[in-house]
């Protein structure tokens, strides 16, 4: 049985099988709308999150199948104490497969290692978001053609922000690929990250300011500065604002340059870069549900002829 | 000057830091066994001034020390039979710890997860560098 804990956990092959399945989903939406007939899918949530969990539940009932869980750890058992290896032997008398998102580091894998049925991470802590991965990955993808040959500016709260470690996990497979992380000194993106990238001999850089490096990326990674992070709110309040993208500086970026944004944004993307071509944010959450799609019908064993 | 006899069999841990002896015995939870330890505190020594030794009357097949070369690679790992030293023991670097160290990171499962052993795996060979299995922190030798 397989789960999905980190974006390493499928091969640049599975993973090119699962867009491929993604890009015929896109292209013949019909063909798939009863594949998990039958099918229940579990959402354990444990953090609050909007976006996530309607895009797994969304792709889910996209399949056919169905939908049971929780949106929050209050909602839960857990609020009575319960492990999550406990919640998740439970849950795997009720559904087939299941999404979980937990503010603790590790703890979908936990659940993995009791779980009857594949378990997805959705996001645990600061750690890992895998399926956001599969959906920036495919994103890139479809938009730029290739995953290769690539300059990817990483902006705003590398520190904390998961999607960041698990996006950059991923696309050291990628040959020819540089980062370039743009950030400020208190939100710098972890050294287990740098002590891989040196290992692997990836070229990366990190600075302060965005202007400077905008004409050199073919990707530019926003992320928002997300209150839940910081221990105190003078520390958030200070550093929110810090890396704003707006025309201006958008203006000094190539013309097929992507911005990209793991949603939801607050004002670290200026509203008036929307309707500008290279705003591929929304784009991406469309992306989203396929490749949930093509990732519940791929970990549950199920081929569409 | 106190002397401590020979032992038939098992092992002699010599060159263990001064006054971690105890530390090592709990690692190797050499209280669990029913054999003789024998753990010598402050002995002289020539390359430390002072050095811990412990000597373990056990089968030799007994006892997993691929622990001690996380601890400390320093340690001399003789192996005894016969009453006689007949090797000397490479110490290799375990590709997994459990509950050797804790995972120091608030935010890990480890911190709240009921009877959830701490495992630590071997990221990085030549920098004896170890991850947690669940949150990916570095794991630190200050026990």
């Amino acid at each position: 049985m397989k789960h999905l804990m980190s974006p390493l956990d499928f091969s640049v092959e599975e993973l090119e099988n699962l867009f491929k399945l993604a890009d015929d989903i896109e292209k013949n939406p019909a063909k798939y709308a009863s594949a998990c007939n039958g099918k229940i899918l579990a959402t354990c949530f444990y953090e609050p999150s909007t976006r996530t969990r309607l895009s797994f539940e969304s792709a889910m009932l996209r399949l056919g199948g169905q939908v049971l869980g929780f949106s929050d750890a209050s909602n839960s058992s857990a609020a009575k104490g319960e492990s999550v290896s406990d919640t998740i032997r439970t849950v795997s008398c009720y559904a087939d497969i299941c999404a979980m998102r937990h503010p603790k580091e590790g703890a979908p894998m936990v659940a993995a290692e009791k779980s009857g049925i594949p378990v997805i991470n959705a996001g645990d802590g600061g750690h890992q978001h895998p399926t956001q991965t599969l959906t920036d990955l495919l994103t890139i993808r479809s938009l730029k053609g290739h995953l290769d040959n690539l300059t990817i500016g990483l902006c705003g709260d590398l520190k904390f922000g998961r999607t960041v470690h698990s996006l950059i996990n991923a696309l050291v497979r990628y040959p020819n690929v540089r980062f370039v992380f743009i950030s400020p000194e208190e939100l710098k993106v972890p050294d287990y990250i740098t002590d891989m990238l040196k290992e692997k001999n990836i070229p990366y850089e990190e600075v302060i300011r965005l202007e400077n490096v905008m004409p050199t990326l073919d990707i530019l990674y926003m992320t928002r500065v997300q209150r839940e992070r910081f221990f105190n709110e003078e520390d958030y309040v200070r550093l929110k604002d810090f890396y704003i993208l707006n025309t201006e500086k958008l203006a000094l970026a190539s013309s097929d340059m992507l911005v990209l944004h793991p949603l939801p944004r607050v004002n670290e993307i200026s509203v008036e870069v929307d309707s500008d071509p290279r705003a591929a944010y929304f784009k991406q959450a469309q992306y989203g549900v396929y490749v949930r799609m093509a990732l519940i019908l791929t970990l549950l064993n199920i081929t569409v002829a | 000057m106190l002397n401590v006899g020979k032992i038939e069999e098992g092992f002699v841990l010599d060159h263990i830091k001064a006054g971690e002896s105890m530390d090592i015995y709990e690692h190797l939870q050499l209280g669990k066994l029913d054999c003789t330890v024998a753990i010598i505190k402050n002995a002289r020594s020539n390359k430390m001034g002072k050095k811990d030794i412990l000597k373990v009357e056990c089968d030799i097949n007994q006892l997993d020390l691929d622990v001690l070369a996380f601890l400390d690679h320093n340690i001399t790992v003789n192996v005894i039979k016969d009453g006689e030293i007949v090797h000397k023991k490479a110490l290799v670097l375990p590709k997994m710890i459990k509950n050797v160290i804790r995972c120091k990171n608030p935010r890990c499962i480890t911190s709240i997860e009921q009877e959830l052993p701490h495992i630590f795996l071997l990221a990085d060979e030549e920098k004896e560098v170890y991850r947690c299995k669940y949150c990916e922190e570095k794991g630190s030798k200050n026990l």
